[in-house]
């Protein structure tokens, strides 16, 4: 059981997975995961493709209720409350979906101000300002009445970010952030991934497989395995590169060619950036 | 049994008393004859056989079909737990072989055709009844919340998303409903007609077009055209929202969908319907009054007097009564397959055919349950 006080001095927990097991009916998907995420991180989830990285963010952004376990914020358990508990919990969080998921039929202004206009008191104007901002800050100034499908997919991901960020939440998700994406776009999410933490103090989370971004933006991480349904590694992914004794993690972690464990973290992430 | 059988491209024999050599030669590709396998496989089967080998002697071209006649052999063979040599295939078949056999087909994978008795298919498919109207019945709770919140003022959309519901379903439905309606009411007046002029009592063409379009064509008609331009539409938007996580976004925002996507489209589908419905009995009306005074000799004056004696506020009332409830069920049942909507491109499909369906079926079923109450109540 998470007990607020366990740790004395040590970084403050944000997110507490505890006991979690995700299951579809009869059909089980990972068990017993238990993670903390430490506020100001930027935490990885990895493993290989279906292993049930986004199920795992499904469950903690509360779209997907778990078979057994619980995820807590802090010391407020988001499955146990009402429905109305887990929205005034998730106030607090902002998405970035795989695909962007903007809202197709409104602007990416629009999109920016919904959230605004949910949860403030702003008036229209002032909204409008604040999307412009959060626009300009994943470099899409003077996008603001664009329609989502006028825009590429990497500018849909970065404007899925700027209304991610609409609330200025203290945790971000990402989902898969790089896929998609060419290399150089991929290279500046993830700068502006490392930045949004710096400047606001943003606790992040980070759904993603692709190894020169865990290497580049991570300082935590748990690696889930399909095979055996639970995780089967955790912390810094630079250290788990050069300690682990998994064949599996190492494999992962080397592309394939645990041999190369020599080469630093960031040239074998760079090779094929 | 020193069994050797000879065929086009393909030879066997055995070498020493238990090596099979299977020789390949010629063409194996689309398209080219191949040589019966069958006889190289009962080979496999004999208990003498202790391993195999694999040669080409003149391989021709090969291809995909090549390849699938070594993997039955070579299953056969691992069947059977004979070792089969294919080191002296031509080197890009080795390549391919080892790929295929790289990863081992995970235990589970394949999905085997399962029989399922015809008892229980008819008792899943009941159950699968049942579930859906489960679910009617939660989505139209919910419904009902959103509008309580709505009245209270506390529920949310955009305004902008109303008005454009409300243009997309009423203003640009006027045309279709304006045919259909008018071809309705011809229709009533010379079905209608045929039968009265018998008795020389063709004026009561009036009474019957407009009873008929008022209290019951009006309203179902534009009911059924409403449900398939607009009930599958908003199927189709929710759906493919559903698909594009748009729905998850609003969800994780903590933006309730109900408040947010379905009431304004039921509100719009609501205020629209009756108009929609007290436009289509006019239209029936006039093209009524087109067949009672170009082909059955009645003056436009005593068709409209006819009318407006027959047909009272009552009956319109009647009419618009059942369409503002036809349209309250098309938006249920348009939203309610929209947010069900699986995942997929051909989910959206069968979300917009089934939205359709079951608006179709819920209006006519409400239809008659209407008309029968309205009957006892002597209306």
């Amino acid at each position: 059981m998470y007990m607020a006080n366990a740790v004395d001095n040590g970084p403050e927990p944000c997110i507490v997975v505890n006991d979690l097991t995700m299951a579809f009916g009869s059909f089980l998907i990972q068990e017993d995961l238990n993670f903390k995420v430490n506020r100001g991180d930027i935490f990885i989830v990895m493993g290989g493709s279906g292993c049930g990285k986004s199920t795992l963010l499904r469950h903690m952004i509360g779209l997907q209720r778990p078979a057994k376990g619980d995820v807590f914020y802090g010391t407020r358990s988001l499955w146990q409350g009402t429905a109305s508990e887990r929205e005034q919990i998730l106030r607090n969080t902002g998405i970035l979906f795989q695909s962007g998921a903007l809202w197709s039929s409104m602007t990416l202004a629009e999109n920016i101000v919904l959230p605004l206009g949910e949860f403030s008191d702003l008036s229209q104007a002032e909204m409008r300002e604040i999307a412009s901002l959060k626009l300009a800050l994943v470099g899409l100034a003077g996008f603001e009445d664009y329609y989502p499908s006028e825009i590429s997919g990497g500018m849909q991901k970065r404007a899925g970010l700027a209304r991610a960020m609409a609330l200025d939440p203290d945790i971000l998700y990402f989902d898969e952030p790089s896929a998609g994406l060419d290399p150089i776009s991929a290279k500046l999410l993830d700068d502006l991934i490392l930045s949004l933490r710096d400047s606001l103090g943003a606790t992040i989370v980070v759904v993603s497989h692709e190894l020169a971004s865990i290497f580049a933006i991570a300082n935590d991480s748990i690696f889930l395995d399909s095979e055996s349904k639970t995780m089967i590694a955790a912390g810094d992914p630079k250290k788990l590169l050069a300690e682990t004794d998994d064949p599996r993690v190492l494999n992962f972690l080397t592309r394939g060619h645990p041999k190369s464990r020599l080469a630093t973290p960031t040239e074998s992430g760079s090779s094929f950036a | 049994m020193n069994g050797q059988a000879e065929s086009r491209g393909l030879n066997y024999q055995f070498v020493g008393d238990a090596e099979l050599e299977i020789v390949f030669s010629g063409d194996w590709k689309v398209g080219a004859a191949l040589p019966d396998m069958s006889g190289v496989l009962q080979q496999l089967d004999s208990r003498a056989v202790r391993q195999v080998r694999l040669l080409a002697g003149n391989l021709g071209e090969w291809d995909s079909r090549f390849l699938t006649q070594l993997t039955k052999i070579i299953d056969r063979g691992k069947e059977r737990g004979l070792p089969v040599d294919t080191t002296e295939l031509p080197g890009h078949v080795q390549e391919l072989l080892r790929l295929a056999y790289a990863v081992p087909e995970r235990a589970g994978a394949r999905r085997d055709e399962k029989r399922i008795p015809m008892l229980a298919q008819f008792g899943s498919s009941v159950l699968e009844i049942f579930e859906d109207f489960k679910g009617f019945v939660e989505f139209v709770g919910e419904a009902t919340l959103s509008v309580g919140a709505w009245l209270m003022g506390r529920a949310r959309f955009r305004r902008v998303d109303l008005l454009q519901v409300v243009q997309e379903c009423g203003a640009m439905a006027f045309p279709i409903v304006s045919l259909i309606s008018v071809l309705v009411g011809l229709i009533l007046a010379f079905v209608g007609a045929v039968q009265l002029q018998m008795f020389g009592a063709q004026v009561y063409i009036a009474d019957l077009v407009g009873l008929g379009m008022a209290r019951e064509m009006g309203a179902l008609m534009t009911a059924i055209i409403v449900s398939g331009r607009t009930g599958a539409a908003f199927a189709a938007q929710l759906g493919t929202m559903n698909v594009n996580d748009e729905i998850d976004a609003l969800k994780v925002m903590g933006i309730s969908t109900f408040d947010f996507l379905v009431l304004p489209r039921m509100l719009a589908l609501i205020s629209m319907m009756p108009i929609l419905c007290l436009y289509s009995i006019l239209m029936g009306i006039l093209g009524g009054a087109i067949v009672a005074t170009s082909v059955f000799d009645i003056s436009l004056t005593e068709y409209v007097n006819e009318t407006l004696r027959a047909v009272h506020v009552r009956h319109f009332i009647i009419g618009l009564c059942k369409g503002a409830v036809f349209g309250v069920l098309i938006a249920i049942a348009g939203c309610m397959r929209g947010l069900q909507c699986g995942r997929s491109a051909s989910a959206v499909g069968s979300a917009a055919t089934s939205a359709v369906v079951t608006s179709i079926v819920l209006i006519v079923v409400s239809d008659a349950v209407m008309t029968l109450i309205l009957n006892r109540l002597h209306l």
